[in-house]
């Protein structure tokens, strides 16, 4: 029991076949531009529950792609999109 | 899993106060330490451990038991070694079984770079309290007699460090073992009892929302492990943690003795015997940041290959049982302890994949910054503020699978 991701150029493949990608959040409350660096350089949203990330096909199409995925259970929970 | 606990250590549960002193949010070995160590060490025992499930349920039960200093920075081999000579002593201090043995670890190198590695592991644990010397694959072969020294003929065994100081305990009596010496000082322990919330009168944090009820609290420590940032965001704290899954799987019991920790850096692998004669395997952490417990078959394939590439009589063990835990890993591999900038919330994470190590040391200081609301010296380095001054404390060769 591995984790799939259906990529929509090549299917359904292993997650190991992908590199993971975070989407960084940096919260609006953070105003100043150092400030708005660090965050982005150190900090980590990190939710039990649904996020929006991307992950790199690196062993197949490589074509970054676009999922929501559920952290506490690793369903994915929308239609994955490729970048344009 | 309590009729066991009652069996070894003596537990006694009691209702919630409606406030303490002290509420440690985390019954896994970190938190239970610090608990032991306020008790014991500054005569604190108006504390309470909160805990969700019960005690050991999070990354204290699923680790694969490894202590160690044998690390690459100063600031760490200082660290560990004072948890690995805390765990020495620990069954003698608490009259209670551990099933601790000192066994040595072999770090070997497969490549000029590890050996480069190996070589200057070496002389910084020297310089700074633990022994480790680097020795030639003769040695090695006579040290562990199992090990395949062509490496499958792709990983020639060229060298390795040998740290003596490395050893072995039972993870679950470690937390029973503090749990208990928690409780007999008068130290409460609440299990199944879920943090919702955090208590805050202004800036400051005076409690903690229950589903057993509030209860009020002069400082709440956090000691939680892989779910660490829900709590923090409670108290408004951002922090550099990301969790990822870390697998690891047990053999049937092998007939004869491995005698060392094998751990292999340029394969990302380790193996160790249990006191039951299993062999004990562990590896590298997924690579996507989840809660889920759920182990995978690409895990077993890679990690085994891995493995028997070194230690060729695993090819006749089955896999007994795999399991997962959830590690908050910090952006150097080292972890992060004490203030946090939120007053009356102090914090011990960023344990990653290295935690069980430094449960007593952990504990021992974080005991110490609650006693004297100053930071220890030996923790000074682990600060959450250091990656604002860019003073991060990178040790990931050190830390990488365990």
């Amino acid at each position: 029991m591995s984790i799939q991701i259906t990529c929509p150029n090549c299917g359904q493949r292993p997650i190991e076949e992908f590199i993971y990608g975070e989407i960084f959040n940096v919260p609006d409350t953070i105003t100043e531009l150092d400030e708005r660096d660090f965050d982005r350089a150190f900090m980590h949203d990190n939710p039990e529950g649904p996020v929006t990330e991307r992950w790199f096909h690196s062993h197949g199409c490589r074509r970054w792609m676009t999922m929501c995925r559920d952290t506490r259970n690793d369903q994915i929970l929308e239609k994955i999109i490729i970048d344009k | 899993m309590n009729k066991n606990i009652e069996r070894t250590v003596h537990l006694e549960w009691k209702e919630p106060n409606a406030s303490y002193d002290v509420i440690i949010i985390g019954g896994g070995g970190h938190g239970l330490a610090t608990a032991y160590y306020l008790a014991t060490r500054h005569g604190i025992t108006n504390v309470a451990v909160i805990e969700r499930k019960y005690i050991g349920a999070g990354n204290s039960g699923r680790n694969t038991a490894i202590i160690r200093a044998n690390y690459g920075i100063p600031e760490a081999v200082r660290f560990y070694q004072r948890s690995v000579e805390l765990y020495a002593g620990l069954e003698n201090e608490t009259n209670r079984k551990i099933t601790h043995k000192q066994k040595g670890l072999l770090t070997m190198a497969h490549s000029e770079a590890g050996i480069r590695t190996e070589r200057a592991r070496a002389e910084v644990n020297k310089a700074f309290g633990a022994e480790t010397v680097y020795i030639e694959p003769d040695e090695i072969k006579k040290i562990c007699p199992q090990l395949d020294m062509s490496g499958g003929g792709i990983w020639p065994i060229m060298g390795a460090s040998y740290h003596p100081g490395g050893s072995t305990a039972h993870h679950d009596r470690v937390v029973w073992t503090y749990a208990e010496g928690a409780m007999l000082r008068g130290v409460h322990i609440h299990q199944r009892t879920a943090v919702r919330g955090l208590i805050m009168n202004g800036d400051r944090v005076t409690g903690v929302e229950t589903n057993r009820g509030s209860i009020s609290a002069g400082i709440v420590v956090s000691a939680v492990g892989g779910h660490v940032t829900t709590i923090a965001s409670m108290a408004g704290l951002r922090l550099p943690i990301r969790t990822h899954p870390l697998q690891a799987f047990v053999t049937n019991r092998y007939a004869l003795q491995l005698k060392p920790i094998v751990m292999t850096a340029d394969l990302l692998t380790y193996a160790s015997q249990t006191a039951k004669g299993e062999i004990l395997i562990g590896a590298e952490i997924d690579r996507q940041p989840s809660y889920s417990y759920n182990s995978g078959h690409h895990f077993i394939q890679s990690c085994t290959h891995r493995a028997m590439t070194v230690l060729p009589f695993l090819r006749n063990l089955r896999i007994l049982r795999q399991w997962t835990g959830v590690c908050d890993m910090s952006p150097d591999y080292s972890p992060i302890m004490g203030k946090t900038g939120v007053s009356g919330f102090y914090i011990t994470t960023g344990w990653g994949t290295w935690g069980f190590k430094a449960i007593p040391v952990g504990g021992e200081q974080m005991a110490a910054l609650i006693a004297t609301e100053k930071t220890p010296e030996l923790i000074v380095p682990f600060s959450l503020s250091r990656f604002a001054k860019d003073r991060t404390m990178a040790d990931r060769g050190s830390a990488g699978t365990h």
